[in-house]
């Protein structure tokens, strides 16, 4: 195999401050809660300390949204709407190389991922959108905005969510109260800069960090009229059941198993390739992750073989390395659920084999890691890890591979490889999953729909179908 | 004695593949100012030129219709940007050409700029609102999605910046190549718009201008079997835009009327972009 020398990114593009306020009405705020440290996961670095928003922050905050709704973004134009997210979008292009290193800092993910996915699928996420701001009447869905959209993201993702959350809000003549995850803030603080930058009015985006307290405080605003969540079902749930009875208008994009499914005519190296994607892309920190590998049992062998020999070359380490192919895994309390879970799974039975790599001494790590002779039983099958953790089972007969897919409370993704085109689309029609990738897997497009069945959440982000969630239906 | 500086005069040439070629009939006309006196003198193109303006545009029509919706979007915008800031030359242009008022000038931009920014905002949702999945009775895969056209044929209305624009636009939007007429008695802000053009990432080709007489150039493109598409809003005599169109019919081309009473100030509707456009339909089977 080859040797490769350090090609660490710089991070001198970025300027940490030691603390961070919130960003309410276009400034930064102190927070009135009890300030947290967000550390860098890949060597438990402490980079800032950061407002938490207490109850009154979070009202604050829903205000602001509130009067920028009322006085100026909803009597804007939509051709003047579109013209400030076009900004945004070319502000994040222009400053594109400082989100991803500072977002690889934040979350732990490589830059090569950071820099190549996540930062341009943002620029582009706004720039989508930003065109759909003055053709609202063509959507389909009314060109009505609801008011103030309480929006709650991951740290998966932190400027992805972001971007899927806040742009189609915007566009559709919506103002925000944004909580960022309280292991990820950062780059949303960065973002809040960019809306300064771009004199984006104030109060139409707000930033408001802080952890569950401070999510729950803005999901139940009884001023907020939509609540958008990225999140776990657990939580999913709890903010299901806050809401009822409420006159808000939810979509919720939840926890995922999606089922990778190899057949025997697949191309195997493709397919392999795709494995790979689907559960150690972003460390498998990814709802949509192809965490349960089905394979066909003619060729399970074959590629098992394959996929361990693939494994073994993922280069894992310093996420600002540029040849790092997995990076930290997020936080401490994710790498024990990740422990604890394969742990099971090597209680229950199944037979467990790691990637041979050297994992740094400090930071939260964990080699990619695969499950076989598992069943639909063991709980590795059936709980979401989100973590670089395959599960393999196999099938024999489609008819077999789409049951044990359909087997799970989630329908998020699934995946299916085959060079029969037929076979994709039939495959396609009996998947309870919102997105179905044919001989690919993880792949995000502004223009595209993303969204899941079943306790995988409902609404839609992404395309056309994003905009219902942030239009009333009817023009009014 | 003060020495007077003396100008230096921009000659207006074509703008074909990119590059600002003369005519290569060696031939141009006088271009007055509202008042009469001469502004300029502008390239008129003959049959020669017309059909080296068709070349650029099919051979520039393979790569700009195979590009991503996302990245035609990012240079049509990329052309707002650069008119955005070239603003006041192109106000002091329409001023000296059409001798409106300085107001009514920043009104024409303003409204040229937003265009082409609409029009941006469509390359990747053309297909979303025009395009969908048909529910055929049967056990098939079935989608059918907007094509480009391929090269299409473009007599500019009168309005030098806007008019032109607003015709422009919708067809390289959406991936096809165009070679455009500009308007004869105003061609010379026509080339400047080249200049923009061409200075914002668009590839050499996509957008081809040429000055002159339109009953002169306009049958050629008519005839030309190598344009699939002519759009006749700029014709302002009937008699010649049904010549076009019956010339037009030797290859079936696609053929919008003339539109002599537009107002190039309100929001367009999508016609401008379907009328060339095809629908491909996909069918695939289904089972295993």
């Amino acid at each position: 195999m080859f040797e490769y020398a350090p090609a660490p990114e710089s991070r001198a593009i970025v300027d940490i401050k030691p603390s961070y306020g919130l960003f309410i009405d276009g400034e930064f705020v102190d927070g009135s809660g009890t300030a947290f440290k967000t550390v860098n996961p890949a060597n438990e670095e402490v980079l800032a300390e950061v407002a938490e928003a207490s109850d009154a922050d979070v009202d604050a905050a829903v205000r602001a949204a509130r009067r920028a709704y009322t006085r100026v973004w909803s009597r804007m134009s939509g051709a003047e709407r579109a013209k400030y997210l076009y900004r945004i979008a070319r502000i994040i292009q222009e400053r594109g190389r400082e989100l991803a290193v500072l977002e690889s800092i934040d979350n732990g993910k490589p830059i090569r991922e950071s820099r190549d996915v996540d930062v341009p699928s943002l620029a582009a996420h706004f720039f989508y959108y930003a065109g759909w701001a003055d053709k609202l009447k063509y959507s389909g869905y009314g060109s009505t905005p609801l008011g103030v959209a309480g929006q709650v993201i991951p740290w998966n993702f932190p400027l992805m969510m972001l971007a899927w959350k806040i742009a189609p809000a915007l566009a559709c003549g919506n103002t925000v109260v944004l909580k960022p995850a309280e292991t990820t803030p950062l780059t949303a603080l960065l973002f809040a800069e960019i809306c300064q930058q771009a004199d984006l009015p104030p109060g139409v985006v707000n930033i408001v960090t802080g952890a569950g307290d401070t999510g729950r405080a803005l999901v139940s605003h009884p001023d907020v009229d939509k609540v958008a969540f990225t999140g776990s079902t657990e939580v999913g749930k709890a903010i299901a059941r806050a809401v009822a009875g409420t006159d808000k208008k939810v979509t919720l994009e939840l926890g995922g198993k999606a089922a990778n499914i190899v057949f025997e005519d697949a191309p195997i190296d493709q397919a392999v390739e795709g494995i790979v994607n689907g559960i150690f892309f972003n460390q498998g920190h990814v709802c949509c992750a192809g965490s349960r590998l089905l394979v066909q049992e003619s060729v399970a062998d074959e590629v098992m073989a394959r996929l361990k020999r693939r494994m073994a070359t993922l280069r894992v380490g310093d996420p600002l390395d540029k040849n790092t192919d997995v990076g930290a895994i997020n936080s401490a309390e994710q790498l024990a659920k990740i422990r604890e879970l394969s742990e099971v799974g090597e209680s229950e039975g199944a037979e467990r084999w790691s990637a041979p790599c050297e994992l740094p001494a400090h930071g939260y790590w964990f080699a990619p890691t695969v499950f076989t002779g598992v069943t639909q039983a063991h709980r590795i099958a059936r709980e979401e890890i989100f973590g670089p953790v395959l599960s393999v089972l196999t099938f024999r007969t489609p008819s077999e591979a789409v049951e044990k897919a359909n087997n799970t409370p989630f329908g998020l993704s699934a995946g299916v490889w085959t060079d029969k085109g037929s076979l994709i689309l039939s495959m396609a029609n009996h998947l309870r999953a919102g997105v179905v990738w044919a001989n690919t897997f993880n792949k995000f497009d502004p223009t595209s729909p993303f969204g899941g069945y079943k306790e995988s959440g409902y609404g839609r982000e992404g395309g056309r179908h994003g905009l219902e969630a942030y239009l009333k239906g009817e023009d009014s | 004695m003060a020495s007077t500086r003396i100008d230096v005069r921009k000659t207006y040439k074509l703008y074909i593949g990119g590059q600002f070629p003369r005519s290569e009939s060696g031939r141009s006309y006088v271009v007055n100012d509202a008042k009469g006196r001469l502004l300029a003198n502008a390239a008129q193109a003959s049959r020669k030129d017309a059909r080296d303006a068709v070349v650029a545009a099919r051979a520039a029509f393979g790569g700009w219709s195979g590009r991503t919706a996302y990245n035609r979007a990012q240079v049509v915008y990329r052309i707002a940007e650069v008119l955005e800031g070239r603003r006041e030359q192109f106000e002091a242009e329409l001023r000296a050409a059409e001798g409106v008022s300085p107001g009514r000038a920043r009104a024409y931009v303003d409204a040229a700029v937003d265009r082409l920014v609409w029009y941006a905002g469509w390359a990747d949702k053309i297909a979303q609102v025009v395009g969908n999945a048909n529910p055929v009775a049967g056990p098939y895969f079935n989608l059918s999605t907007p094509e480009p056209s391929g090269v299409i044929a473009v007599v500019a209305p009168r309005g030098p910046l806007l008019g032109l624009v607003s015709v422009v636009a919708p067809l390289i939007v959406t991936g096809n190549t165009v070679v455009v007429i500009a308007s004869e008695q105003h061609p010379l802000t026509a080339i400047t718009l080249g200049e923009v053009m061409a200075t914002s990432d668009l590839p050499g080709g996509v957008v081809n201008v040429l000055t002159g007489s339109v009953a002169e150039i306009a049958p050629w493109l008519a005839s030309h079997m190598d344009v699939n598409g002519i759009d006749l809003t700029g014709v302002a005599d009937p008699a010649l835009a049904a010549q076009l169109e019956v010339s037009a019919a030797d290859n079936l081309k696609r053929v919008r009327r003339p539109a002599p009473d537009t107002d190039w100030l309100a929001e367009p509707d999508l016609d401008r972009m379907t009328r060339f456009m095809e629908t491909k339909t996909v069918w695939h089977p289904i089972g295993v």
